[in-house]
């Protein structure tokens, strides 16, 4: 029924969720693209930076397990904001802009996303269109994934509102080794058991201030290991937490 | 054999196939029958299917020929019973679109583009066998080289690699001079 396979505890460092099944460093620096709205092709690089050093800072200070370059993506920011901050020399006429070094690999990057979801868009089998099901048994295998489709930023943007607005504190000031993961991903499961689903919010509403960072761990944990799924209202923004559905037979709302 | 009768044959067969069936494999089965023919054929059948507002219709893929239901009665046809799709989280998906585009692609070339390790994305994908491992490259620990699977063009709908769309189409660049007041809206 349910895999009591808890994360990997590495010693006295924490948690150590692991975000290998999350987003990288080039999806954040979408994220922020989108976000504040700049055209691509003439990146605040200042604010950028700033701003994407401010999430590997909130990654670091969750002690999740940093998936991937992002400190090599967030060298390469801080490296051509100096060169484009102060210029070298007088001959900097046909020099090339400094900020292609960002946006060349995060276009080409940005163009096999668009790619990925022009090719999720197409008529799928067992999905969209129906034949005879020739590969069930082997397409049903179990797997430990599931729709994401709530990016981790997304999900750290609305941790961070929550903080904010929980205290005047610095996340930094949380404590957050009192608890145990394995315990609040079981109330994090109990609760959603009890509902059709929670807003984002609602999972934060009721713990204290030093359980707020546990129960966030908990929940990337869940959302990583397939039990429970995220998902963000196109229309207001609003991010939902809902149970997954179960892969036995029996499923729970009937 | 009378052409009529060759088409009837070959509906009754792709009625029954669980697989996408190739020209070349009925010929196997209908002895006497040219390509040609057995072409001419299908084309005949697919225009009976579109024309006469049928709910299923005859496709090419993965280097066959399938019958399946056409996407508007996708409802229709989940009330009948459940079926499992396969579902893949948008990073798995990106690293099957790597694959897709980029084949045959070494795991450290897929690291490069996307800034994450995928080693996990590309067992799972394996596991579903969506990609596959199409042979080792002469380097220095002997990387292993991935590419899609048959799996993958019939799953997506594609007739072959060459029906996918270049990339050049998806988000207009030029890759030349970058104009920093250009506006791509």
């Amino acid at each position: 029924m349910e895999s009591n396979e808890g994360p990997k505890y590495s010693g006295s460092e924490g948690y150590r969720v692991k975000l290998d099944q999350f987003e990288g460093p080039l999806d954040l620096l979408l994220f922020l693209v989108r976000k504040n709205e700049v055209d691509i092709y003439d990146i605040p690089i200042a604010r950028i930076t700033e701003e994407f050093l401010g999430y590997i800072e909130l990654i670091e200070i969750l002690d999740l397990d940093l998936a991937g370059d992002f400190l090599a993506v967030a060298s390469t920011l801080i490296h051509i904001k100096s060169r484009v901050l102060l210029p070298e020399g007088p001959e900097e006429e046909d020099a090339e802009d400094p900020r292609l070094d960002i946006v060349r690999p995060l276009l080409e990057y940005a163009r096999l996303k668009d790619a990925a979801v022009k090719l999720e868009g197409r008529h799928l089998l067992f999905r969209d269109v129906f034949s005879r099901d020739f590969v069930a048994e082997e397409m049903n295998e179990e797997t430990e994934e599931e729709l994401i489709s709530v990016s981790l930023f997304d999900l750290l943007s609305a941790f961070k509102r929550v903080v904010e607005s929980a205290s005047r504190a610095k996340i930094l000031e949380l404590e957050q080794h009192e608890y145990a993961l394995e315990d609040k991903m079981a109330d994090v499961l109990e609760r959603l058991r009890a509902v059709k689903g929670l807003l984002f919010t609602e999972l934060f509403s009721s713990v204290g201030r030093g359980e707020l960072i546990v129960t966030f761990l908990a929940l990337l944990e869940l959302i990583r290991v397939g039990m429970v799924r995220v998902f963000q209202n196109t229309a207001d923004g609003v991010i939902r937490v809902f149970l997954a559905p179960q892969r036995s037979g029996k499923s729970p709302d009937a | 054999m009378p052409e009529n009768n060759l088409k009837a044959i070959i509906e009754c067969l792709l009625f029954l196939s669980e697989t996408p069936l190739p020209v070349k494999r009925l010929r196997e089965i209908i002895p006497g029958a040219g390509a040609e023919a057995i072409s001419g054929a299908i084309q005949a059948l697919i225009e009976d299917f579109a024309q006469d507002h049928r709910g299923i219709e005859l496709r090419e893929v993965a280097g066959g020929f399938q019958i399946r239901s056409r996407p508007e009665f996708k409802d229709y046809v989940k009330r009948l019973r459940q079926f499992q799709p396969t579902r893949l989280s948008a990073p798995a998906m990106e690293t099957l679109a790597i694959v897709a585009y980029k084949q045959p692609v070494l795991k450290a070339e897929i690291e490069r583009l996307r800034g994450v390790e995928v080693g996990g994305i590309l067992r799972l994908l394996i596991e579903k066998g969506l990609i596959r491992i199409v042979g080792r490259k002469n380097l220095p620990g002997r990387p292993i080289i991935y590419g899609t699977s048959r799996k993958f063009l019939e799953l997506f709908d594609l007739m072959d690699l060459s029906a996918l769309p270049t990339l050049e189409e998806f988000f207009q660049w030029t890759g030349e001079s970058v104009d920093g007041a250009r506006k791509d809206s």
